[in-house]
């Protein structure tokens, strides 16, 4: 695929992406809190957008070998990896830093474009937490999985 | 309800449209893992895909009604602390929201369907805390 082709796949992508986030409430951190919020007054609308995102999702990805081919079929389902160790420490620390402050990295880089400061705060120290992630990777790398990234 | 539902489904096809086109996974916490070791590609899927939510989020704010929050301010430290958390977390979980909780899933895997659990159990327990336990920022 040429580049200018992928760089403007990049951009659709992004731009259907970003109006999910901000239609379905994510971009939102009081929404985001409201529905991790089991014990107070639970606010379950954010489980319909994993409902609609998977749902569809999930059937394209089945349908894909039927219109592609069945070189489709390798990027449909996920490779039998093993559950490590990183892979559970990273989620419980992302999820701890979720629930402290309501966003997640798409809904952060959304709420750049949306002007909106605390979000883009959030997103300057993100970045710095992944480029911490590096430091930290590259003195460990040979302790870690070489699974790709999801 | 409806628009969280649609919201969802854009957010499906943009993965299906990626995966159709490039069998590209929309990951935006790897997207961004990828953009931040050099070199970046200047014309790849993920600096666009990266640009293409930044524009979304200034159109939207530009032609539709402001996104408002109801939230108390929370200090500059907290903030900081959990935007450190979230980057070093998703790097070192491999994933986050979108590339575990949608793309990840929906091909079926079992450490997305893991993480996603995980990561969701400590963010109800850290909301738990902050607002039952120690009832930090009011009642949100």
């Amino acid at each position: 695929m040429s580049t200018w082709r992928s760089a403007g796949l990049g951009l659709v992508c992004g731009l259907v992406f970003a109006a999910g986030l901000v239609l379905s409430g994510m971009t939102d951190p009081a929404r985001v809190l409201g529905f991790l919020d089991f014990a107070g007054d639970w606010d379950p609308r954010l489980a319909f957008v994993m409902v609609g995102a998977i749902g569809v999702h999930f059937t394209w990805l089945r349908l894909a070998p039927r219109f592609q081919g069945p070189e489709a079929r390798a990027f449909s389902l996920a490779p039998h990896a093993p559950v490590t160790r990183p892979l559970i420490l990273g989620a419980a620390l992302f999820g701890v830093g979720w629930g402290m402050a309501g966003y997640c990295p798409g809904p952060a880089v959304v709420n750049l474009g949306l002007g909106l400061r605390e979000g883009s705060v959030f997103l300057a120290a993100m970045l710095g937490g992944m480029g911490l992630y590096r430091l930290f990777a590259s003195r460990t790398a040979e302790r870690l999985d070489g699974v790709a990234q999801e | 309800m409806l628009l969280a539902l649609f919201g969802g489904v854009l957010i499906g096809l943009s993965a299906s449209l990626a995966h159709a086109v490039a069998r590209q996974v929309v990951g935006v916490s790897g997207i961004l893992g990828g953009l931040l070791r050099p070199p970046a590609r200047p014309l790849g899927f993920g600096l666009w895909f990266i640009a293409g939510l930044v524009l979304g989020g200034l159109l939207i704010a530009r032609f539709a009604a402001p996104v408002a929050t109801t939230l108390a301010p929370r200090s500059l430290a907290w903030l900081l602390l959990s935007g450190l958390l979230v980057g070093f977390g998703t790097r070192l979980g491999s994933g986050c929201t979108s590339g575990h909780g949608v793309c990840g899933i929906s091909r079926l895997s079992v450490r997305s369907l893991v993480a996603t659990g995980v990561f969701m159990a400590t963010g109800a327990a850290v909301v738990f805390l902050t607002r039952h336990v120690f009832n930090l920022w009011g009642a949100g």
